[in-house]
């Protein structure tokens, strides 16, 4: 394998990794006060949908458009989109104490809808035709950083050869865990989720932490959608769920680091790296299990590669279940609604 | 703060008893008209139908024709063979998410056997051999994340999450190897000699398809209600403390019940492949999986209630298709139907078990 394919790959991977760790992060943050959110990949859609829709609304209908406004525009209505998808899951779980799993995965049946459906027929609706594209805005997402780029050798290529959100990614990452670990809130956060019935009698209002982890968390899992639409799909939309399986991904992702967003930097990227090998693995070897089993076409092999980083998860859920290290476990009530009267 | 702690919330939520039949079903009734109303808008929205129009073109897009009719018939149980399948594993809290994984594995083990045997074996034998090996395969796709569950205490949402898109790449595998033309699809499978197709029964197209979902129904009421593994799976899922305690070996009801669980699944898959579409590709499952999740736990188990709910959402889906195929958009509107219903119903039921008190009056404690 030569050097530019080993660059090639780390680059392809830190941008996988990066949608994964904005949904990792946020679903820590929700599952931290105790609420298993299994709607992960719709509000991602949500997110990355809403973005989609307002470049491209911005786009054709102001005359000289400017991609600073379109931007802050695209942001804005990711946050806004995202923030009502985790209203919606916090009022039907805390609220109305409905299942969060079901809850969850119906968030996710609306947002593969809402996503797919104006996705696909969002130039149709304002009456164009083909396939939407706002490379305008995607352009101001992907913009490399000034001074860094093209310099240090490999390792800048491999490290500085991304949009501003890839590093804002890490910046959140140990933001979230400092705020976690050694900030007042992210105390009493913690405590609702391991016992919310303790936290109630120590004073913290339950109902609001879990809104707002619930609505903050789906706001970070939803710029992670919108950093899928803008940089890793360029700036359109396609219909192949692609964005599903990440989201899936990011949940486990979020077993994987142990509740740590920490360790989400370097995790995100080694499924990256994962996802990305059927592209990498070299062809001697495809060439040789192609052989053994008996195939027409050697690309057939990597149908068989792109199991790889579900194969992986699978894996690291059985060997963290069977280490069960004190530290290292779930919120304590993850899974549970909580309701003061049955203290 | 200090005005905050004393001042009373504006209402506060108690519990209260389960209101009767009549209440109940009078709840739901609300729940899933005012869900109409709100896809009615949705609709309108994006078509500028006007809602009664639009009741009408669902209507006649779900039973228009004897043909649609059938289809929307034909869906329904589908998606009722899926939701049951995965009664007996959420039953015991086991979080099957993998019925789409399952289903898929079924149908692969289906195309397979008609692509090798469709014109060797007789038609009947066939049968049989596609509907057992469909179980197996999809019994075994669900029993391995139940090993490691009862063993390990593996979390079992996600492991059955992976297991769907390992689902996907093998399907995607064979989907290229058993295609000769280099197209990235394996076509009508037997299309000349319908090899390993159901026949007609009772003369109708989709008869036999009926006359399993009508025999799995029954078996998993008798399951459910009247097997000890059935009733085991119950205690395990209200405390495995308890389950323990009454001498019920907890890790074994866990692996057969999702056996159970998977190989319905399977079925669903060679009914799809052999009794529908008679193809396979990694949309064979078409989200069936996920839906089927949410009408399980709306029915409370109940197969027949299953029935109804199956059968509506897929008059949804089907209506909602129709209108948009006349619009030239595309089917993921259907998607957005039901996922509004599902979270009206979800809702509604908040009202059976809890009561609102709104606060009146002065501020107490001031």
């Amino acid at each position: 394998m030569s050097a530019s394919q080993i660059i090639s790959w780390c680059v392809a991977a830190i941008t996988f990794g990066t949608v994964i760790m904005y949904g990792c992060i946020g679903e820590t943050i929700n599952q931290k006060a105790g609420d298993l959110n299994l709607g992960v990949p719709g509000v991602m859609q949500i997110g990355g949908i809403a973005s989609l829709a307002c470049a491209f609304l911005y786009e054709n209908n102001v005359s000289a458009p400017n991609p600073w406004v379109s931007m802050i525009l695209c942001l804005l209505a990711t946050l806004v989109a995202s923030a009502l998808a985790g209203a919606l899951y916090a009022f039907l779980t805390v609220t109305q104490k409905v299942n969060q799993n079901v809850t969850g995965l119906t968030l996710t049946i609306l947002g593969t809808g809402i996503a797919n459906f104006f996705g696909g027929n969002l130039m149709k609706l304002s009456g164009g035709v083909g396939t939407i594209s706002v490379s305008f805005t995607a352009a101001m997402f992907k913009a490399k950083l000034p001074f860094l780029f093209g310099k240090f050798g490999t390792f800048g290529s491999i490290v500085f050869s991304h949009g501003w959100m890839v590093y804002l990614a890490l910046l959140l990452a140990f933001g979230i865990q400092f705020f976690l670990d050694r900030t007042r809130t992210g105390l009493n956060l913690r405590a609702v989720g391991e016992n919310p019935a303790t936290a109630d009698a120590a004073g913290i209002n339950v109902t609001r932490y879990k809104y707002l982890a619930a609505i903050i968390g789906s706001m970070i899992c939803g710029v992670g959608g919108l950093f899928y639409v803008m940089d890793y799909i360029q700036g359109t939309w396609a219909n192949d769920s692609t964005i599903e399986a990440l989201g899936w991904l990011a949940v486990a992702l979020v077993i994987f680091t142990s509740w740590r967003p920490r360790n989400a930097t370097w995790g995100a990227y080694l499924f990256g790296l994962c996802y990305w090998a059927y592209i990498y693995i070299p062809t001697g070897i495809s060439k040789f299990l192609a052989d053994k089993l008996k195939l027409q076409n050697v690309t057939y092999m990597q149908n068989l590669y792109k199991m790889l980083p579900y194969l992986v998860t699978i894996v690291v859920l059985c060997v963290v279940s069977r280490k069960k290290k004190r530290e290292n476990q779930a919120p304590a009530s993850l899974g549970q609604s909580y309701f003061r009267e049955e203290r | 703060m200090e005005r905050h702690m004393h001042s009373r919330p504006l209402f506060h939520i108690t519990k209260k008893d389960e209101p009767s039949f009549l209440v109940r079903s009078l709840t739901v009734l609300v729940a899933v008209i005012l869900a109409l109303l709100v896809s009615a808008l949705f609709i309108h929205f994006v078509t500028k139908l006007d809602p009664i129009s639009v009741y009408t073109s669902m209507i006649k897009g779900a039973f228009g024709t004897k043909r649609r009719t059938w289809i929307t018939i034909r869906d329904a149980c589908l998606l009722l063979l899926i939701s049951l399948s995965l009664a007996p594993a959420f039953r015991m809290r086991f979080w099957n998410c993998g019925a789409e994984g399952q289903v898929l594995i079924g149908g692969l083990s289906t195309a397979a056997l008609m692509i090798y045997f469709g014109d060797k074996v007789p038609g009947a034998v066939l049968l049989m051999v596609m509907l057992i090996v469909s179980a197996l395969c999809g019994g075994l796709w669900a029993f391995l994340p139940a090993v490691f569950k009862a063993k390990y205490d593996t979390n079992e949402t996600l492991f059955t999450l992976m297991m769907n898109y390992v689902a996907i790449q093998l399907v995607e595998f064979f989907v290229d190897f058993w295609d000769k033309k280099q197209s990235h699809s394996v076509g009508i499978i037997n299309m000349n000699t319908s090899g390993g197709w159901f026949p007609k029964v009772f003369g109708q197209q989709y008869g036999l398809n009926i006359l399993i979902v009508v025999v799995v129904t029954v078996f998993i009421y008798i399951y459910m209600h009247y097997s000890k593994h059935g009733y085991e799976g119950a205690v395990v899922g209200e405390s495995v403390a308890t389950a323990r305690y009454a001498g019920i070996n907890v890790e074994k009801v866990i692996r057969n019940n999702v056996l159970i669980s998977g190989a319905i699944a399977g079925i669903a898959g060679f009914v799809e492949v052999s009794g529908i579409s008679h193809t396979i590709s990694k949309v064979t499952a078409g989200g069936r999986g996920f839906t089927a999740i949410i009408v399980c736990w709306l029915a409370k188990f109940d197969p027949f209630r299953m029935s109804v709910i199956s059968l509506f959402i897929v008059f949804l889906s089907k209506g909602a298709s129709q209108i948009s195929s006349d619009f030239g958009l595309n089917e993921y509107a259907s998607n957005i139907i039901t996922a509004i219903m599902l979270f009206f119903i979800l809702s509604s039921g908040f009202f059976n078990n809890y009561k609102i008190s709104f606060s009146h009056g002065r501020k107490e404690g001031d």
